[in-house]
């Protein structure tokens, strides 16, 4: 029976290790963590139809249980090395006839964006932060009173080229108006204003949500960048923008200032596309080619799939862990291996 | 509080100094730089050239416009001739403007090699001298920083207030120059520039944090410079002493001539025209260069660093930390003899 690794027990990994597993082949699933769907089970609602998080959640683990997968947790993977003279992929030191990574993303460190006041001040957030208030369903300002006044900031991480990320983290746009909205429904009379540079609302109901924010829940766009962040001697948040649709400067103080952080490259994601050979721009992993061959990789038997290559959102990650999939059988069946 | 940059050290020479003096600090603040010679050569047997033949390095009128980059780059050339012809290397600013034009030239010259090659050029047909880049360039507020800890024994006062026994509450003021223009060149970088705080923090001070801490004294240059724009100066201080008044602060710390001069000054014009001090009794808050905290903290006689002439007056701070002064020696001028005492503002008491 043909071996498979799989490589990062997310939405990708268990979306393509069921698949595969399904066609009777042998899967080994590595997880460095003690439980996979780690940057899954931290939402509380999904974009764009604000499904359950955990019921999406409890789908994909359902999946796990098909015959064939060995979910292989805490098990981080140190060594990947490509076969030699007709051998098999090592994957830390095990023999597999195929490899697909899909160590995915983390998300950008806030700090780095010292200016912006995270980790410094109280009342400073960061999305993920948000989402698990939001999974919690209690928002509380630094002395634990109801919040008057919120403030989203987007691209804190992308498409800065003071940090070095050119590129747009694809979901943070969408992601601000859902949790604006969430925030809406819980506290009506919270007044929510989102900061952005320019709104991608490319994905099917988007548009449609930005639009709702405005006509239904009465969220405040406003175009421009926040240049600083402050605490205040009240322990709320003062910050400084500019408002580039008026063209004029504007001071805001807000009881809670949250920072849409875009997606990095994991340290997995970064290591193994090192040690592979595969390493592409900000330390993703570089498929052959985007349009024909977007799970392929420059060897033969590696694969990659899902958002190790680049900000990917769910839906987008489990299409493209599908189409992984039947890459790996058709190379397992095609007589290369 | 967390800082993820305050592990961000330049490097900063230990000795053998080139000192480059300020237009205007020694009329405001006028012993701030004779007593950084002071520390360096007695304190801490440091070697520093103080050359009599330096001059501007024109660095306001280069950011008014009134002086073309060619000239400005010729007389940087000049000053680095002076400390190549002394045989020294590691160059140091009093004034963070300055300190600006320098690293600018620098990284100019850097990024475009033929500029080098023409301000040598300048600089031989105007006055037939030579220069050397620096192999070192800091402010001298990075050489009090370095050697804080160094210091510290030999202080004879600390940061505290002796009525209460808590530490004195700091605003501390960085020059736009020092850091903002190239964060690299700035111990701590841009967002919190940590050669101020760790002068606070090591003598024993707490660096308040205000959300216009990073905010632009109100010198801004053609902001005070062309007199019809000089209510956006001083709205500018206005809006720095509004957002620092909550915490009190006891003292206000910088490190650049026109940030200590005019959130000094403004003081007296805000009290003036609006009749608002920023400390509860009516005061002001003493703005302080870190060269005298320095030397009143190593006992230095605060009237002989010139402090009496600053327009808000220190003697309540000196009351708090400790310092052993003699008030009727205030205005004592050179040979003893007493100079006319300056009338008081009616509304910022003095």
């Amino acid at each position: 029976m043909k071996k498979v690794a799989v490589i990062g027990a997310g939405p990708a990994g268990i979306e393509a290790a069921s698949l595969l597993a399904a066609q009777g082949l042998e899967v080994a699933l590595f997880e460095k963590e003690s439980q996979p769907l780690h940057n899954l089970t931290d939402k509380a609602f999904l974009f764009p139809n604000f499904a359950d998080a955990r019921q999406v959640s409890e789908r994909l683990l359902e999946k796990l249980h098909t015959p064939g997968i060995a979910l292989l947790k805490d098990t981080p993977v140190v060594s990947l090395l490509a076969p030699t003279a007709g051998g098999s992929w090592q994957v830390n030191g095990q023999g597999f006839d195929a490899v697909l990574l899909t160590s995915g993303y983390t998300t950008f460190d806030a700090r780095r964006k010292e200016e912006l006041g995270y980790g410094i001040y109280p009342g400073i957030h960061t999305s993920l932060e948000m989402e698990q208030m939001l999974r919690e369903g209690k928002i509380v300002n630094t002395i634990g009173d109801m919040p008057r006044r919120i403030a989203f900031l987007q691209c804190v991480g992308s498409r800065d080229e003071k940090v070095g990320n050119h590129y747009c983290s694809k979901l943070c746009c969408v992601t601000a108006v859902k949790q604006a909205i969430e925030v809406k429904k819980l506290i009506p009379q919270c007044e929510v204003y989102i900061f952005y540079m320019d709104l991608r609302m490319w994905g099917q109901h988007f548009e449609e949500l930005y639009r709702e924010a405005q006509t239904d829940y009465n969220i405040k766009f406003i175009r421009g960048r926040i240049s600083e962040a402050g605490g205040t001697f009240d322990r709320r948040v003062q910050i400084k923008a500019e408002d580039t649709l008026m063209g004029r400067p504007m001071k805001l103080t807000v009881d809670l200032f949250v920072l849409m952080v875009g997606m990095e490259a994991s340290q997995g994601t970064r290591s193994l596309a090192a040690q592979a050979g595969i390493a592409g721009e900000y330390g993703f992993a570089q498929a052959c080619d985007p349009h024909t061959s977007d799970n392929c990789t420059a060897h033969d038997g590696l694969f990659v799939a899902g958002s190790c290559k680049r900000p990917m959102t769910l839906t987008d990650t489990l299409a493209d862990a599908r189409s992984a999939a039947w890459e790996v059988l058709r190379y397992l069946h095609s007589g290369l291996k | 509080m967390k800082r993820y940059w305050n592990e961000y050290q330049k490097e900063i020479a230990d000795d053998h100094f080139f000192y480059e003096r300020s237009c205007i600090r020694q009329t405001f603040f006028a012993g701030s730089e004779t007593t950084f010679l002071r520390i360096l050569r007695e304190e801490l047997d440091k070697d520093i050239c103080d050359n009599p033949h330096q001059h501007t390095c024109t660095g306001i009128g280069y950011h008014s416009d009134v002086v073309p980059f060619e000239t400005t780059m010729t007389v940087v050339a000049r000053l680095f001739s002076l400390m190549t012809e002394c045989g020294y290397k590691n160059f140091v600013p009093s004034c963070v403007t300055s300190f600006g034009v320098f690293t600018e030239m620098m990284a100019k010259w850097e990024e475009n090699p033929a500029l080098k090659e023409q301000a040598r050029q300048y600089l031989w047909e105007a006055c037939k001298r030579e220069f050397e880049v620096p192999e070192n360039i800091v402010h001298s507020s990075d050489i009090i920083f370095k050697f804080r800890e160094e210091l510290k024994p030999k202080m004879r006062y600390q940061l505290v207030n002796r009525f209460t026994g808590r530490p004195l509450r700091v605003v501390e003021h960085i020059g736009c120059h020092y850091a903002k223009i190239f964060p690299h060149h700035g111990v701590g970088k841009a967002e919190f520039p940590y050669v101020l705080a760790g002068m606070i923090e090591s003598w024993g001070g707490e660096v308040v944090d205000y959300p216009e801490r990073r905010h632009c004294c109100g010198f801004g240059f053609r902001q005070y410079l062309v007199q019809e724009n000089r209510g956006y100066s001083i709205a500018n201080t206005k809006k720095k002493f509004e957002s620092m008044e909550p915490y009190e602060p006891d003292f206000i710390l910088t490190n650049c001539p026109g940030c200590a001069m005019f959130l000094d000054k403004w003081q007296y014009t805000i009290a003036e025209m609006e009749h608002k001090t920023y400390d509860q009794a009516g005061y002001g808050i003493p703005v302080l260069t870190y060269e005298e905290l320095t030397g009143l903290l190593l006992g230095y006689d605060p009237w002989e660093m010139g402090m009496q002439l600053h327009q808000v007056q220190v003697d309540r701070l000196l009351d708090k930390i400790g310092v052993a002064y003699k008030p009727e020696e205030k205005y004592l001028g050179v040979g003893g003899k007493l100079l006319p005492t300056p009338l008081k503002p009616e509304i910022l008491k003095q």
